[in-house]
């Protein structure tokens, strides 16, 4: 998958390179009529920022489930606990490719044309350039402190997944209680420091490619964006690997529960959604109500489709499907939803990334699709490695008989 | 007037229970009721009780709530008395949507209440007979319906033999 990813992305970059380069010819009208055109180099930026962004979400979501399911003391998922444990593992080449994505461009050029902000003559007063808002947002907004924010994020964020991850593994070894209450006591602590992180890498990463504008919604959305992907990850996962004849014990009862998440997490996902947007819609304001405009009717239409879309797939489809019992207990009906909703939050981000650095120039090709598909490609490596590395049950978790038991 | 008679199996343990319940189903004995002091896990499957149809009713009426409120909303915002709120055109349905899941939330819940109500005859005047105080406390009691030409012996030695420490009669007026 990555082979197929890497050569659709280079016949895709070649392709727009050349194109690119026909348009340089004609450059001098262009110019003229005051049209700028994102070349291809933006665009590959943009969606290896997409896919990091996006994977590292999911990623980190399944460090969180885990922790999650710790401090409720929960019986139920443990049959299913390795698959969102092992989909930890992404997080450091998501640091390691997000890192780069971030500085490589700054190193080179100066300054890092996803992100506005970076071009440090907004920050000078007297310069053409200077803008007076981002200077002001400079003392949060800038190179050094973005650098040590993300490398921060990713080593907590890694290091709670080691942790977590040793403490099931050694269970699996020596028994005990021990295991189990330091991930109690670990998974509590990531979750503040989750709670925290979570929020600030989506202003980070995502709010502040629209330097101006402020949401303070915003870090929830990004959220609940990522933790139903994650759930549908997990919840996909999990039947792939039962009809592939792994995870006999897991039973209608165990999808039913993981159903039930990944429908009312896309409900939830939208709550948060119409909540952001309506306030905006109704308010009306013209520095808030530029984000919608953008996206809805803006840049000749560019995003509109995309922006029903996203509803429809990500709202409309999982609620009216996922709604009764027996959809929820159907690995078919699961498996749809769960992949409907992994492609739809993938445009969910699309929506969230494309028109802050592409404006209306972004587009959907060759390169969109091989960098998805190295990214995944990449991803699912990582995951079926470390998925691998230990056995599907949990065999001295001290609530696996509970799980095998478990009945809705 | 009429009255009923019932043989009552008190039993102290819930595993007997589910077991007993199982076993004397399959001897081809019709329970009336069994009367726990809360809800066990799995015991409508081993009684044979049906899936409740309730959320078919909930999607109903969650659905006319959603209707009722758009047209509600269209209809008055919009033809009957149409007002200028904020700029917004007269039908602006962004501004309907908290009304609308509103209103189709408490149409769902008070239609799946009020379903309820009716179709289990919970009504002030209901007079429901106890069978054994106990049941209320540290007994599980199961009622089985004793009609004409039952022989009381041979349901007594089935309730005993499946782990019931006690077995009463009781006549239940109605």
């Amino acid at each position: 998958m990555i082979g197929i990813g890497l050569v659709l992305l280079v016949v895709g970059l070649l392709i727009a390179a050349n194109s690119g380069g026909g348009h340089g010819e004609a450059a001098h009208g262009a110019a003229q009529a005051g049209h700028h055109t994102a070349g291809w180099g933006q665009r590959l930026l943009a969606n290896l920022w997409l896919n990091n962004v996006y994977l590292t979400g999911i990623s980190v979501v399944g460090v969180l489930f885990i922790a999650i399911q710790y401090v409720a003391y929960a019986g139920w998922s443990v049959l299913i606990k390795r698959v969102p444990e092992a989909l930890g593992s992404y997080i450091l080449i998501g640091g390691i490719v997000m890192l780069a994505v971030f500085l490589l461009p700054i190193i080179f050029t100066g300054h890092n044309t996803l992100l506005h902000w970076t071009d440090h003559s907004l920050h000078e007063v007297g310069n053409p350039n200077y803008d007076p808002i981002i200077a002001g947002k400079s003392g949060y907004l800038n190179v050094t402190f973005f650098t040590i924010r993300m490398v921060a994020y990713f080593v907590l964020w890694f290091l709670f997944f080691k942790w977590l991850r040793n403490e099931s593994l050694a269970e699996d070894l020596n028994g005990g209680l021990n295991h189990y209450n330091k991930s109690i006591r670990l998974g509590a602590t990531f979750l503040v420091i989750f709670g925290v992180t979570s929020s600030m890498s989506a202003w980070d990463w995502v709010l502040s490619i629209d330097t101006h504008w402020f949401s303070t919604m915003f870090g929830w959305y990004v959220f609940a964006s990522w933790w139903v992907s994650g759930l549908a990850a997990t919840t996909l996962t999990v039947i792939i690997l039962k009809q592939m004849g792994y995870m006999k014990m897991v039973t209608s009862n165990h999808l039913h529960d993981l159903g039930k998440f990944v429908f009312g997490f896309s409900i939830f996902w939208t709550y948060i959604w119409f909540s952001q947007f309506m306030l905006y819609w109704y308010a009306n304001i013209p520095e808030e109500a530029i984000y919608f405009m953008e996206r809805l009717g803006g840049n000749n239409n560019h995003y509109t489709w995309i922006f029903f879309f996203n509803l429809l797939i990500n709202f409309a489809f999982p609620f009216l499907v996922l709604m009764t019992r027996d959809a929820k207990r159907q690995m078919i009906m699961l498996k749809i939803v769960c992949i409907a909703i992994l492609i739809g939050h993938w445009f969910d981000f699309y929506m969230m990334i494309m028109p802050g650095t592409m404006r209306g120039e972004s587009g959907f090709g060759l390169i969109e699709i091989g960098t998805a598909l190295t990214f995944l490609g990449v991803f699912l490596l990582r995951f079926t490695k470390e998925l691998s590395k230990a056995s599907l049950v949990p065999v001295n978790h001290p609530f696996l008989e509970e799980s095998v038991h478990h009945h809705v | 007037m009429t009255s009923k008679k019932y043989i009552l199996g008190v039993f102290e343990d819930e595993d007997v229970l589910l077991n007993a319940i199982e076993s004397i189903r399959a001897a081809g004995t019709k329970i009336y009721d069994v009367f726990t002091p809360y809800p066990i896990h799995g015991i409508d499957d081993v009684l044979g009780i049906q899936r409740s149809r309730l959320p078919i009713v909930a999607f109903f009426c969650g659905l006319c709530g959603t209707s009722f409120a758009l047209w509600m909303q269209i209809y008055m915002l919009g033809f009957d008395w149409p007002m200028i709120i904020g700029g917004k055109p007269h039908v602006a349905l962004p501004s309907f949507i908290p009304v609308t899941f509103e209103l189709t939330v408490l149409c769902a819940a008070f239609g799946m209440v009020i379903t309820f109500f009716i179709i289990s005859g919970l009504r002030p005047t209901l007079k429901v007979p106890v069978m054994d105080v106990r049941s209320t406390d540290d007994k599980y009691v199961m009622a089985i319906e004793l009609k004409e030409g039952t022989d009381i012996n041979k349901l007594n030695d089935l309730l005993r033999s499946n782990g019931a420490i006690e077995v009463n009669e009781k006549e239940v007026v109605k």
